[in-house]
């Protein structure tokens, strides 16, 4: 208010002055500045360049430095901005106020405060860490509510052979088995013998495990392939009744995908239950085949599992419909052609372990003895072939409404080669210097290795194209800094020198 | 025939006795009774206690208001309407005043909503006013004790200072008329004008079937620490901050806005129920005033709520142990939030947990429809009747008069 009036005082003796412009007093006057007016030119000046930074806190920043009356008000904690300052107009109770309140007068004052802001408002991580462990402490008594009790130990079954995927499948299994919250067993099955490959992987993963061998090494065709992972399983089967595993059996075949849910899901199995699972079909030219089709509607994942009526009860079974892909299928292992599932994937059941034990005496009467599926001369396809009857299945994931793991066949060339073991030794003989350095500077040759002199003799025109069903990873040049010397392969012109895989 | 019939009916009997408590079980997360001599307050029935007459006022003062805005039934503030429902068909209720202990005026003063929704209270006064006159002219009970054996529901954001600013509120008081009356209001502040002594604080109206259409399986792991969503700077009434919540909350947002332990936000999540379930604590902080329908929620949800709200007083504060249920911390505080809450022990927070998974403690909480023992209509016939018998000393001689009847603003003597 204070500044409208200068304001409003500045105009009219401006208006003032305009108006009396042409008589010649009034211009002798308004040369001659007195001093008062200089002064006020000048505090006005200054008041509209304090209002053009404050903007319109300045009038209330006049009023305080004239009229404060509670300094008590003025809080020491930083404060944003430059004039939130706790307002004069602290309302305490009245004296006249009829108000019953006994005692004094609240602490809480009415009005505007400042904002409060530490010195530096950002996370702590130590706060942080303690977070998170009372986070864990309280998810810890969740589970021990809400969780399954009395956990039962979940025994895995994986057959699995040693070729150029496998470490990444079993590695993706690994995984999963090692984050699963129960006691486990690792039963894994190879074929064609127990090799140190496969053991140098399972070796990592901590687990107990099982790891046995095969006799019969692994064909080349899906279908043979799918019959011996049976017999495969069945022989795991086998090793549960010698040893009398006690706990539920579930079947993770090594390129399968699993949910951490399914872990708790099958807890509650009482002797045999079903889940479903997704089907993860790889075929290259997918999007042709749909065109092919014409109008049938891109169907969303098929999944396999039991089929439920709305009461929950098992009713029937979704399998994969595969005449869609008849005659286009893949063959033999290395086929760029979609592979199929059969009609129940044998991961999609899990057993409760004494459903295979010998002489117990709460088996139930609808499930047969194991060794009279040894002798059978026709192909176990699933684990329902151990029942007489498939009513008792029990459907698992909210009656086979959520899918807990998915199913997926990715394999490389037959005649794809692998380093053993994944790891390079000797190393690479040849390395070829990347166009550009960072520095610009250093010559073009890098300085060897004094292990490059060794080893460099032998095979060394063996030009091995990795073609595999997916996309061939190109190296780049690589261009980022590297602190060492920067050993780049180029995808055609290398020649490496590796040890060949003995199949 | 007559051993087998009584063997029937036996049966009958047990049959009914073992159905009911097999209802009650349901979810069996082990919960904690909130013990000692408050707690078990809780579970009282109120039914033999108390009497309460329910006044016949003309259909202006509650139906057809209602009428008008339906809407008023849906708001924080509809607990007014719903506990005149309740009492209507209650066994309390009495229908001869001779007897009564307590008396009830249905005037429902917070249904004049504005396009948005939010209830102005500038003609509330006079609505209580002219109420008063009708029952003080046509039934002896109000002169004889001149309102002290009454009771009135006043859910509105300053309770009966019937003004949603402060200043202006206390400014007001509680209405002259109501000095002696005994008002269930959701606000409390300690010290406050606006408190007076003996009344009741009840919580606001949640929709309890909108709470129970959002529940999760109780096994999903709680895994956000804190949890808030709501403003933070009113920017509307109060861009800079510093008024609104006094300053509180904008202090919680640039505290912790970065913070990856705070899930704080403006955001309006379809999912704000269900992801209240899955935090361990929830930020209760004050606003305009400082009670929120957020602690109704935290409490339902089983998050441990964090009430920043100095000298609040919370519902049912004499029943509910609520030192031993929420944290309170103190505005000043609020910087040091992290620190305040990564402190707790963790046995602490187990227990908060235990307690707060008490179902008689998410019951005294809501208003459900129709009403269930020891829901918060409960809760308020028992405060009610714990303050019973009355003292001989309300009891007025004839011809007393304690109330001024002309006090109070000058607009407030208009009738309605």
């Amino acid at each position: 208010m204070k500044l409208s009036a200068l304001q409003q005082s500045y105009l009219n003796r401006r208006s003032n002055s305009f108006r009396g412009s042409a008589q010649l007093d009034s211009a002798a006057d308004g040369s001659v500045k007195s001093p008062a007016a200089v002064f006020w030119l000048v505090l006005h000046g200054v008041c509209c360049l304090i209002s053009l930074v404050l903007g319109f806190r300045f009038s209330r920043l006049v009023f305080f430095f004239i009229f404060s009356t509670s300094a008590t008000n003025l809080y020491t904690a930083p404060f944003r901005g430059a004039a939130e300052i706790a307002s004069h107009l602290d309302v305490r109770v009245p004296g006249n106020m009829t108000a019953v309140v006994a005692s004094s007068t609240s602490r809480v004052v009415v009005g505007r405060h400042g904002i409060r802001i530490r010195p530096w408002p950002h996370p702590d991580p130590v706060e942080v860490m303690k977070a998170h462990q009372i986070l864990e402490r309280v998810q810890r008594e969740q589970r021990a509510l809400f969780g399954v009790k009395n956990p039962r130990t979940v025994i895995a079954v994986t057959p699995t052979y040693a070729r150029t995927f496998q470490k990444l499948h079993l590695t993706g299994v690994m995984h999963s088995l090692m984050l699963v919250p129960y006691d486990l067993v690792w039963i894994v099955v190879e074929a064609g013998g127990v090799t140190n490959e496969t053991a140098s992987i399972i070796a990592k993963s901590g687990l107990r495990t099982i790891h046995v061998g095969f006799r019969q090494t692994m064909p080349n065709s899906w279908e043979g392939r799918h019959k011996l992972e049976s017999r495969m399983r069945l022989h795991a089967l086998g090793i549960v009744r010698e040893q009398k595993l006690d706990g539920v059996v579930m079947f993770a075949d090594d390129s399968n995908m699993h949910s951490m849910e399914l872990f708790d899901e099958i807890q509650n199995v009482k002797w045999i239950g079903a889940v479903s699972v997704g089907i993860l079909l790889h075929s290259t030219d997918s999007s042709a085949t749909i065109q092919r089709e014409g109008e049938e509607e891109s169907t969303p994942m098929p999944v396999q599992g039991p089929a439920c009526n709305a009461t929950n009860k098992l009713v029937g079974w979704h399998t994969f419909n595969s005449l869609r892909y008849a005659g286009r299928s893949a063959v033999y292992i290395d086929d760029r052609a979609p592979v199929l599932p059969r009609k129940l994937e044998w991961s999609g059941f899990v057993l409760n372990s004494r459903l295979v034990w010998k002489d117990v005496d709460d088996k139930p009467e609808w499930v047969k003895d194991l060794d009279e599926l040894d002798g059978a001369g026709e192909e176990v396809e699933s684990p329902l072939s151990l029942l007489k009857t498939t009513s008792m299945v029990e459907p698992l994931g909210n009656c086979g409404r959520q899918v807990l793991l998915w199913w997926l066949r990715v394999e490389a060339r037959s005649d794809s080669k692998f380093p053993a073991q994944w790891i390079i030794d000797p190393p690479l003989d040849i390395t070829v210097p990347s166009k550009r350095t960072p520095w610009p500077d250093a010559p073009p040759e890098l300085p060897s290795n004094e292990k490059m002199s060794d080893g460099a003799q032998t095979q060394d025109q063996q030009i091995n194209k990795h073609s595999t069903k997916t996309k061939t990873p190109r190296t780049r040049r690589s261009r980022t800094k590297r602190r060492h010397d920067t050993k780049v392969i180029g995808v055609q012109a290398s020649t490496l020198s590796v040890s060949e895989q003995q199949n | 025939m007559d051993f087998w019939k009584w063997v029937f009916f036996g049966f009958l009997c047990a049959a009914l006795v073992l159905r009911i408590g097999a209802v009650e079980l349901g979810r069996n997360q082990p919960t904690e009774r909130i013990s000692g001599s408050a707690g078990d307050v809780l579970e009282d029935n109120p039914v033999g206690r108390l009497k309460v007459f329910v006044y016949e006022l003309p259909s202006k003062y509650n139906k057809k208001i209602l009428q008008k805005d339906p809407r008023c039934l849906n708001h924080m503030f509809a607990a007014e309407i719903f506990m005149h429902r309740f009492l209507l068909s209650s066994p309390v209720r009495t229908l001869n005043p001779k007897e009564a202990d307590w008396f009830y005026t249905p005037v429902y003063t917070t249904c004049d909503l504005t396009p948005n929704g939010l209830p102005l209270p500038f003609k509330s006064p006079r609505m209580m006013r002219s109420a008063i006159q009708l029952i003080s002219s046509n039934w002896p009970y109000w002169n004889r004790t001149e309102g002290a054996d009454h009771f009135f529901l006043t859910p509105h954001d300053f309770g009966a200072c019937f003004h949603y600013q402060e200043e202006k509120a206390i400014e007001r008081g509680i209405l002259t008329l109501l000095k002696r009356a005994t008002l269930v209001q959701t606000f409390g502040q300690r010290n406050h004008v606006c408190l007076k002594d003996g009344s009741i604080t009840i919580p606001p109206y949640a929709p309890p079937q909108k709470i129970y259409a959002h529940l999760i399986p109780e096994n999903t792991p709680r895994s956000i620490f804190v949890y808030f969503r709501g403003l933070f700077y009113d920017v509307g009434n109060d861009p800079e901050g510093g008024y609104y919540a006094r300053g509180a909350r904008a202090a919680v947002w640039e505290n912790f806005k970065d913070n990856p332990l705070f899930d704080i936000s403006t955001d309006h999540p379809t999912t704000y129920y269900e992801d209240m379930q899955r935090a361990v604590f929830c930020l209760c902080p004050l606003g305009w005033a400082p009670w929120s329908p957020r602690l109704v929620e935290a409490v339902v949800f089983g998050c441990i709520p964090i009430i920043i709200a100095d000298d609040i007083v919370l519902p049912f504060a004499d029943a509910i142990p609520w030192e031993e249920i929420g944290v309170f911390v103190d505005e000043e505080d609020v910087p040091k939030l992290d620190t305040i809450l990564t402190s707790i022990p963790p046995e602490v927070i187990l227990r908060k947990q235990r307690l707060l998974a008490n179902p008689t403690m998410k019951q005294a909480m809501l208003f459900p429809q129709p009403a269930q023992p020891g829901d918060a209509f409960h809760q308020v016939l028992n405060g009610l009747a714990r303050k019973l018998p009355h003292d001989r000393s309300i009891y007025l001689k004839p011809g007393e008069k304690l109330l001024n009847w002309t006090a109070g603003p000058v607009g407030d003597l208009k009738p309605w």
